[in-house]
């Protein structure tokens, strides 16, 4: 099933959200962060798309939000969706999935540890890869830390400028 | 050759065989470079460059070099890899918990100064001689074995002309 057939079914079921296709990927979909829960809910358990793979929960800082990404796949059916949800950069909080997948559990691990994004409802949300004490979240564009040296010619010296993406109305 | 014949020192035949006189630190250096026990633990890509040298190819054994699994047997520290801050404290506590004579080897480029993490890593300890005392640097990324086994016999020159 492509993306826009998987889109269709989900503007049938959810009338009046704004769901809506991700102009920077074809297998994307944009949806508003609190509605994530309910549709992860529905594309796990609806028989038609039968979502039972999570296999990877990342995140982007676009600098005026930070977008957090779920990568579903259904074994039975062989397709594919990708989840985008725009969160607040200052406070990201999102909701967790893993009482549907429980794969989530370390992924939405390692995205609170890098980028900072609490997971609301996660059993057991701390750092799993940095040291315990470390502080920051240093995927962040605006991290710093004293074992950072920047390279002098680095392309990414101009941190401040916008994130490049195609139509993306998070950037 | 028997140790007699390799030592420079005072000999002297007598009828059953010869009488060797050398100094005792010369023969505690001999003994020192001659059988350096490494510990057997990696931290990146070089440990397996590390750890061909140590197999059948190149056989680390012929220069009386066999891996320890604890510090406390082994005599030389071969740091094979990157260091990354979390990994650190735990690379000191081992080289602190080895006994004294003790060597380090700092294998390749992240070991010597964070080398292609320098720039741009929050992560990396910038050089294991942040931490701990290193005798030899071996650059490479990762070094060939021949090139780990050219270090280590810079280091047992290195002992043998250390005065004790």
């Amino acid at each position: 099933m492509t993306r826009n057939e998987i889109l269709e079914i989900l503007r049938d079921a959810f009338p009046g959200r704004h769901l809506e296709a991700d102009p920077d990927n074809n297998d994307g979909i944009r949806i508003p962060p609190p509605d994530l829960p309910e549709v992860a809910a529905f594309l796990k358990t609806e028989p038609s798309l039968d979502f039972n793979y999570l296999f990877f929960i990342t995140a982007v800082d676009r600098l005026k939000a930070l977008e957090v990404i779920h990568h579903l796949y259904s074994m039975g059916k062989g397709h594919h969706v990708i989840l985008k949800t725009s969160l607040d950069r200052e406070n990201p909080a999102l909701d967790s999935v893993t009482a549907l997948w429980p794969a989530a559990n370390w992924h939405e691990r390692e995205v609170y540890d890098l980028f900072g994004v609490r997971f609301d409802g996660h059993p057991d949300l701390r750092r799993i890869l940095l040291p315990e004490d470390w502080e920051g979240h240093p995927m962040l564009r605006d991290f710093t830390h004293p074992n950072l040296i920047r390279r002098p010619d680095s392309p990414a010296e101009g941190r401040s400028e916008e994130a490049p993406g195609r139509g993306n109305p998070a950037s | 050759m028997d140790l007699a014949g390799k030592i420079s020192v005072y000999r002297e035949k007598t009828a059953g065989g010869a009488i060797v006189m050398a100094p005792l630190d010369f023969l505690f250096k001999w003994a020192k470079e001659s059988s350096l026990w490494y510990m057997l633990f990696g931290l990146a890509c070089c440990a397996i460059e590390m750890i061909s040298t140590g197999a059948a190819r190149y056989d680390l054994d012929r220069l009386g070099m066999i891996f320890r699994a604890t510090p406390r047997q082994s005599d030389i520290m071969i740091v094979s890899g990157t260091v990354t801050l979390k990994m650190a404290p735990r690379v000191k506590l081992l080289y602190e918990q080895m006994a004294e004579p003790r060597y380090v080897v700092a294998m390749g480029g992240c070991a010597i100064n964070g080398g292609p993490f320098y720039y741009d890593s929050y992560s990396v300890l910038k050089g294991v001689d942040q931490i701990i005392p290193v005798d030899v640097y071996i650059p490479g990324c990762p070094p060939r074995p021949e090139a780990l086994m050219h270090g280590i016999l810079a280091l047992r020159e290195k002992i043998k002309r250390t005065k004790a």
